[in-house]
């Protein structure tokens, strides 16, 4: 009984024990002398990991009596989380250990926090829900505050930590009000008691708490106000981790929890999240537009995207999460790729974060002005490339379960959102001679992560990679 | 007689003090950390509550594990103030604008 339970659990069993393994060994022999070598097998495990759990998952479990799933919903979540993370950490190695910052508890502290964001996707209770979320978030605090000696840095993570515990806080008041209105903390006992179509007054109480408190982490409006913070403050590297894997768990236990556990009452919490959703894609279009630094424009570009995501989820149906899925993971790719080209942005050794010094890039770097042109008019859902067709799925999605109203708005939003990605395009190709170029950036690892991440912009609208079939079978296990 | 009612009464005005204490305060970043541990920990009572009135015993293993997360969070939570003390040499919470947010 045991035995089985515990293998279901395995990749994340692994992967934690190597962590404490990693710190531990770390601690009693070379410390930050291990670290670039430390970041690059934690990336490795991460890759392999996600093959196992990829090619070997197969059906789907149950184990500690319902509290984790082992489905191809968890299945699809942890592949792209631990994807994306080792794509971020294998960025980060070099640049980080170029300006000193580069500490074992880096990939350590990434790691314990991939774990928390596998516990969350698998989550089937609401306490492992809450352990999950809590191991992510609480690794993230750290990781937001890395560089000790700044005081933009410090500041990011202790706005991050208040206002995270905050969400943490209304979310587990939702837990408890959940937990006494219906008796059981398992979502399979909850989506009993809450019925169909109508839930008691307490179970929606905690329902709205539980989602305000997830909307705080995926950053919709109106719960974003720390995103644009943290984003600037953070070294870059964390701020491309924090744009990539948190919000897929974060996103997947959303759309676990509102379809496991309140999937009965669809009609009670669609208007929420078609409302977050619409917020969330006009603040993050409008405000986006007067950012000069491009950390805090990518904060309010991921604001936006969040908001395309939660339209999927307001459809309320399999197709909706299907889209969902979708968008995410094209989500993520296009970011790891927009990353690796901030990542590479400097001048005379110096990280260099404003827009204006893009001015003219096209003429010095033709190949990678290209390609950030190609990621920009997908993260803007520019067709042919593979952005739109995420955007499309999202509206699509939202048509056909009767939000038209919601698909039109996301369509205008997505208009005026394309006004500054354009603007990142036209400042590199048509914009004034500056004196203060970029120089450098010459790394090949970020390079290549560059290249193929517009590569798979382009050759993707073929078939997507057949990721949407997958994505078809990790809806259909959630939604019932 | 106290009933359930007067214990859910009990948690929900800690934890809407505690929101209050987090937004309205100006002055000290520590009364913030005390805030966050309100708020938990009237989440406790009310678990403890549901699970007494209800005979149940998860609500208490699920009280254990909010207990321990509490203390994490208040470790990390004083780290990186001592890190924020030390850049900028206040803890004041009107001092925190480097960004504006």
């Amino acid at each position: 009984m045991f035995q089985t339970d515990f293998n279901i659990i395995l990749p994340e069993v692994v992967l934690a024990v190597y962590a404490m393994l990693a710190l531990v060994g770390a601690v009693y022999t070379g410390k930050d002398k291990l670290a670039p070598a430390m970041t690059w097998l934690t990336a490795i495990v991460m890759v392999l990991i996600a093959a196992w759990i990829g090619f070997a998952g197969d059906g789907s479990h149950l184990a500690f009596g319902g509290m984790f799933h082992d489905d191809p919903f968890s299945r699809f979540g942890k592949v792209t989380i631990l994807l994306s993370a080792a794509a971020v950490l294998a960025m980060s190695a070099e640049y980080m250990e170029r300006r000193g910052l580069l500490r074992f508890e880096f990939p350590v502290l990434v790691a314990l926090s991939v774990v928390g964001m596998m516990m969350m996707v698998s989550a089937g209770d609401l306490m492992s829900l809450y352990m999950g979320l809590e191991l992510q978030s609480l690794a993230l605090y750290v990781l937001a505050s890395l560089r000790r000696e700044s005081a933009k840095s410090t500041e990011a993570g202790l706005k991050y930590f208040v206002l995270g515990s905050l969400s943490s806080g209304l979310l587990l008041f939702g837990a408890s009000l959940t937990y006494g209105f219906s008796g059981t903390t398992l979502f399979s006992g909850i989506i009993e008691a809450a019925g169909a179509g109508q839930a008691p007054v307490g179970l929606l109480f905690g329902l709205v708490l539980i989602a305000s408190g997830l909307a705080f982490k995926v950053s919709a409006v109106p719960f974003h106000m720390w995103t644009p913070d943290v984003y600037e403050g953070a070294p870059t590297p964390v701020t491309a981790f924090f744009a990539t894997a948190p919000k897929v768990a974060a996103m997947g236990l959303f759309a676990r929890v509102l379809h496991d556990a309140f999937g009965g009452v669809v009609g009670d919490w669609q208007q929420i999240i078609a409302v977050l959703s619409v917020l969330s894609m006009f603040l993050g279009s409008i405000a986006a537009i007067g950012q000069r630094n491009i950390k805090r424009l990518m904060a309010y570009s991921s604001i936006a995207h969040m908001g395309y995501a939660l339209m999927g989820l307001s459809a309320g149906n399999a197709f909706g999460v299907q889209a969902m899925l979708v968008y995410m993971a094209i989500y993520v790719t296009m970011n790891v790729g927009t990353f690796a080209f901030i990542l590479s942005m400097e001048r005379d050794g110096q990280p260099v974060v404003e827009i204006d010094a893009l001015n003219l890039y096209a003429r010095r770097e033709p190949g990678k002005a290209l390609a950030l042109l190609v990621l920009m008019f997908s993260l803007a859902g520019v067709p042919p490339l593979v952005g739109f067709f995420g955007k499309l799925y999202v509206l699509r999605a939202a048509y056909e379960a009767g939000l038209i109203w919601l698909a039109v708005l996301g369509m205008v939003a997505s208009v005026i959102g394309a006004f500054y990605y354009l603007r990142i395009v036209y400042y590199m190709y048509f914009g004034e001679e500056r004196e203060e170029g970029l120089d450098g950036g010459k790394s090949p690892v970020l390079w290549a992560f560059l290249m193929g991440s517009a590569a798979i912009m382009l050759l993707g609208v073929v078939n997507l990679f057949g990721i949407e079939g997958v994505a078809q079978a990790a809806a259909a296990t959630l939604v019932h | 007689m106290v009933g359930l009612e007067h214990y859910l009464t009990v948690a929900a005005t800690l934890f809407v003090i505690g929101i209050f204490g987090l937004f309205l305060n100006r002055k000290n970043v520590i009364i913030i950390l005390m805030s966050i541990e309100l708020m938990l920990l009237s989440v406790n009572i009310n678990l403890v509550a549901f699970s007494s009135y209800m005979g149940d015993l998860v609500g208490q293993v699920f009280t254990l594990f909010v207990l321990t997360v509490a203390a994490a969070e208040a470790a990390i939570g004083l780290a990186i103030l001592v890190c924020f003390f030390r850049n900028r040499g206040t803890i004041s919470v009107e001092d925190i604008n480097v960004m504006k947010g």
